[in-house]
């Protein structure tokens, strides 16, 4: 069902970054700084990107311009750069407070060829906590180089846990700073998970950090929440450390994923399934307020209900947002463009998703990463009444064109503030709601 | 120094203008130190991350409005055009223009482009770009990949000529070749000067040529020019290709920052014949005195510009006088590019303010017409000395200093700086506007701004009082400049400068 777009290889509109801006990983750790083996501007632009023209999150601890970096010019091109790196990690080390220092290289030094990995290994056999990941912008986008990230600190700093705890759940899910409402979603997915009773392991956000990182390998197992992104990861914790995963592919928002979701996890972790059904229908019940309360204004607003609704993002939000529109909104899709580069061995795999996004509705996806052949296909689309565009802000434009509503959800969320709002579960559902909704009553349909 | 058109790109700064990026000081010693171009920049052993010529070249020509930009490089290259698209949408609000979105293509150069090259992508990323755009020119920006890989990007792009019917300019811009990140500018401007300015058909005597950034305060310029007969045209952004392609009819050219005009500028001089306003830089009251001084002596309108100056100056004497006396005495640090950094050190002290230090992210010898920045020797007249230093954005120097200081306001320019100073409680004004104290109602403006700043002081002290610095207790004692190499010739002087 799925078109593969037209063979367009080049990007009009940026909504991903190169491997090297997962660095946001690094400033999602609490108390991880990373140190940049890179150009003197790769830092500061996908700072600017990510932290910045993305909900505004800001750089928090050590972000922004306080990252190290070794600012690689024409010298460290032409003679190599592993001397500056190391006097910058020794320097790093003495001047930067942190608990874990994150060596990321751009696509200077990985194309000059240093090794990078080793000049960290030499501080890692003095007992630093020092890891390097190679992460030169060529080399895949943001959602690779968050895998490359993890990857790297799993191999590089976890060590083996002689214990197991039983209830302990590794979560893996969307890639910090990239999704703008990061910091909610996780927050989120620990209520629910502790909801039925398990214990949440979160190394990204307020709360996670070092610490979380240290009990990674004594989970009882890792969830991966995710379509595709950090798979390779959940397969290495379970080489390493032998824990199983789960993966579950739905980003759940609203009550019929949300539910499901919360059974199949409750299903693996071997809850018992009353426990599980009781916190169920205590978590559904302020959402089936809400939506009772507001049941006569999604009705009469139907005169201006989206005729479609279209998403245009990343792998996790195309296919939550759809779900819950689908089964719990009534709502129907039009086109929804998937834009992460999802590897093709992935691609099969969620096409089958989109098939049935209920029993009796499935959308058609295109994947592609570019802003120009999502443009032409909108434009040959035939829409009775206004389509909903949930991307990015970059989509103001087509929205306009094509007289739709629309709301930024994706990357880059340039026009919105965020902070800790979520669009995951039950509240997050009453909260994409709130702000499809207000997008419908502030414009004059 | 010149301006050579004739090379495929302009020479960076460092080579150009004696530029440096390392420095502790004073104003003073750098002005005479500037003078014979004998400072040499001081290395850092522990560097944060800084910027590149790529994000100052590329965003000025994605908001010239009927050009397109291509920018060969990994996606990563491409990711500042967001903030772009930002200012874009600010520029068209501000001149009730349609909204639309920039005009760039990314190539997206992954690992196969790095070992067969990348000019099937460079191809397809112009061939689409025209396609979509329909654009008068397209410029290539090139990268850190493209650059090192070697690729003949004009070779390429002759290759297109002529299948692609508008002028293909190379912009050479790759991050790794320059410290400085204003050689963007320089890149920008190379390509402009070189592919789309022709020799002026007929002058245009009350046409006046002014390079800005994003022009949100420019109705203050067409007032105050107006009033002399003469008609500004901002440059670059917004701008029309066949627009630009004008822009050597003008009677002369004045630079709202002498570090963003000076390559511009001078070539428009020296290869076009419209003069450069060498003056200080329009902010406050003597910047803008200045400015229209040196553009009535050009162009023989003397009389009137004092006429001017005079009647604009009473204008707002009351004011000022309340809010020199409002501020007098209050401690500032400024943490600027050098052009800006300079200017507002005077700026402030108009306002009666102590500059306790000024920090400049770079230092410009000279500029292109040759001589040593106006507003540095400006400052240099001064009967006292200001420390000074040049601090590349490293937050680190510029987190101890502030300690040490404990200045009343620090007032910096270039995102992601002002969180630093406010982490450590102190008030601080963010100048993202070029125009903010512009002339005369612009000193007004930005005193109360001032004034305000230090109003209310709680946000900056809340979250002083709660975080926790990025950085050891060891670090914390270090002297501001401990990574700072001084440059070993300079060690007298140094001491001798600092206070």
């Amino acid at each position: 069902m799925a078109k593969a777009a037209k063979t367009i290889k080049v990007i009009e509109q940026v909504r991903y970054s190169c491997a090297l801006a997962a660095l946001h990983s690094v400033l999602a750790i609490d108390r991880a700084v990373p140190i940049l083996h890179a150009g003197p501007g790769c830092g500061q632009r996908l700072s600017t990107a990510l932290s910045t023209t993305n909900g505004y999150q800001g750089t928090g601890y050590a972000g922004g311009h306080a990252m190290p970096c070794t600012n690689s010019t024409e010298a460290e091109v032409i003679f190599g750069g592993e001397k500056k790196l190391k006097e910058l990690i020794t320097h790093s080390l003495e001047v930067m407070d942190a608990d874990l220092y994150v060596v990321l290289t751009g696509c200077t030094a990985d194309i000059v060829g240093d090794d990078s990995t080793e000049v960290a290994r030499g501080f890692q056999k003095q007992g630093k906590p020092v890891v390097c990941a190679q992460t030169g912008g060529f080399s895949g986008n943001n959602f690779v180089g968050h895998e490359l990230i993890l990857g790297a600190i799993i191999d590089q700093y976890l060590q083996p846990s002689e214990e197991i705890e039983p209830g302990l759940v590794n979560v893996f899910s969307i890639v910090p700073y990239y999704d703008a409402f990061w910091t909610g979603n996780l927050e989120e997915i620990r209520k629910l998970l502790e909801a039925i009773g398990l214990k949440a392991n979160i190394i990204f956000g307020p709360g996670g950090g070092v610490d979380a990182l240290n009990k990674v390998p004594k989970a009882q197992f890792n969830l991966l929440l995710s379509p595709w992104i950090g798979l390779t990861n959940v397969k290495q914790l379970e080489e390493k450390f032998k824990t199983p995963y789960l993966h579950y592919p739905v980003l759940p928002i609203g009550p019929t994923e949300t539910s499901k979701f919360l059974r199949a996890v409750g299903k693996y972790a071997g809850l018992p399934s009353e426990q599980v059904e009781a916190s169920i229908a205590e978590l559904e019940k302020p959402y089936d307020y809400y939506i009772e309360r507001s049941a006569d204004y999604l009705l009469q607003a139907r005169v201006g209900l989206p005729s479609r609704f279209i998403t245009i993002s990343d792998s996790f939000y195309a296919l939550g947002i759809s779900k819950f529109l689908v089964n719990d909104l009534g709502l129907l899709p039009g086109t929804q463009f998937i834009i992460d580069n999802i590897p093709a061995k992935y691609q099969a795999d969620l096409e089958e998703e989109f098939k049935d996004l209920s029993p009796t509705i499935s959308a058609p996806v295109v994947f592609t990463n570019d802003s120009g052949t999502i443009r032409e296909k909108l434009r040959e689309t035939k829409f009775r009444g206004k389509p909903l565009i949930l991307g990015s802000a970059w989509d103001q434009m087509i929205a306009k064109e094509l007289n739709g509503y629309q709301l930024s959800v994706s990357f880059p969320v340039a026009d919105r503030f965020i902070l800790n709002s979520t669009y995951i579960g039950y509240n997050g559902a009453l909260r994409l709601a709130e702000d499809i909704f207000s997008v419908l009553v502030s414009s004059n349909y | 120094m010149s301006i050579n058109l004739t090379t495929p790109e302009a020479q960076i700064r460092e080579n150009r203008l004696s530029s440096i990026t390392g420095y502790k000081g004073s104003i003073k010693d750098l002005a005479t130190q500037a003078g014979g171009c004998s400072l040499k920049s001081g290395e850092r052993g522990f560097t944060q991350t800084t910027a590149c010529s790529l994000g100052c070249a590329q965003g000025q020509l994605v908001l010239i409005k009927d050009a397109a930009v291509v920018g060969h490089s990994a996606i990563g290259c491409g990711s500042d055009t967001i903030q772009s698209n930002i200012n874009n949408r600010r520029g068209q609000f501000s001149r009730e223009l349609e909204y639309t979105n920039i005009n760039y293509i990314n190539t997206n150069m992954t690992e196969e482009a790095t070992v067969f090259g990348g000019a099937a992508k460079l191809r397809e990323g112009i061939r689409e770009a025209y396609r979509r755009f329909n654009p008068k020119v397209i410029f290539v920006t090139t990268s850190c990949v493209s650059g090192i890989i070697g690729e003949n990007v004009s070779g390429i792009l002759d290759g297109l000529a002529e299948e692609i019917p508008v002028p293909l300019v190379p912009v050479h811009c790759e991050g790794f070749r320059s410290k400085l990140w204003a050689s963007g500018f320089d890149a920008a401007f190379h390509a402009i000067l070189t592919y789309i300015v022709k020799p002026a058909e007929k002058k245009n005597p009350n046409l006046i040529n002014i390079i800005n950034f994003s022009g949100i305060g420019r109705k203050e310029v067409v007032r105050l020019l107006g009033r002399l007969g003469l008609v500004p045209q901002f440059l670059v952004q917004f701008t029309t290709v066949d627009q630009l392609s004008k822009i050597s009819e003008a009677a002369a050219t004045l630079s709202f920052c002498g570090t963003l005009g000076s390559y511009l500028a001078s070539g428009l001089e020296e290869h076009f014949g419209v003069p450069y306003i060498k003056s200080l830089q329009p902010h406050g009251i003597a910047g803008i005195d200045s400015w229209l001084r040196e553009l009535g002596k050009v162009l023989g309108r003397e009389e009137e510009v004092e006429k001017l100056i005079a009647e604009e100056t009473a204008a707002i004497a009351p004011e000022l006088e309340e809010l020199r006396e409002k501020l007098k005495g209050k401690r500032v640090v400024i943490g600027m590019g050098p052009s800006f950094a300079q200017n507002y050190t005077r700026v402030l002290q108009e306002l009666a303010l102590e500059v306790a230090w000024t920090a400049s992210w770079h230092f410009d010898q000279r500029h292109d017409y040759g001589g040593v920045p106006a507003s540095v020797l400006e400052l240099a007249k001064n009967e006292k000395d200001i420390p000074a230093c040049v601090s590349e954005l490293q937050v680190h120097e510029i987190n101890n200093l502030l300690r040490q200081l404990k200045p009343d306001l620090f007032v910096c320019r270039h995102p992601g700086m002002a969180i630093w100073s406010a982490k450590l409680g102190i008030p601080t004004i963010f100048i993202n506007d070029e125009y903010q104290s512009f002339g005369y109602q612009g000193l007004i403006n930005f005193g109360n701004r001032v004034a305000d700043s230090l109003a209310n002081p709680t946000f900056v002290q809340y979250l002083a009082s709660k975080i926790k610095l990025p950085y050891t207790n060891w670090w914390l004692e270090q002297d501001a400049f401990k990574f700072l190499g001084e440059a070993p010739q300079k060690k007298e002087k140094l001491t001798k400068a600092v206070v």
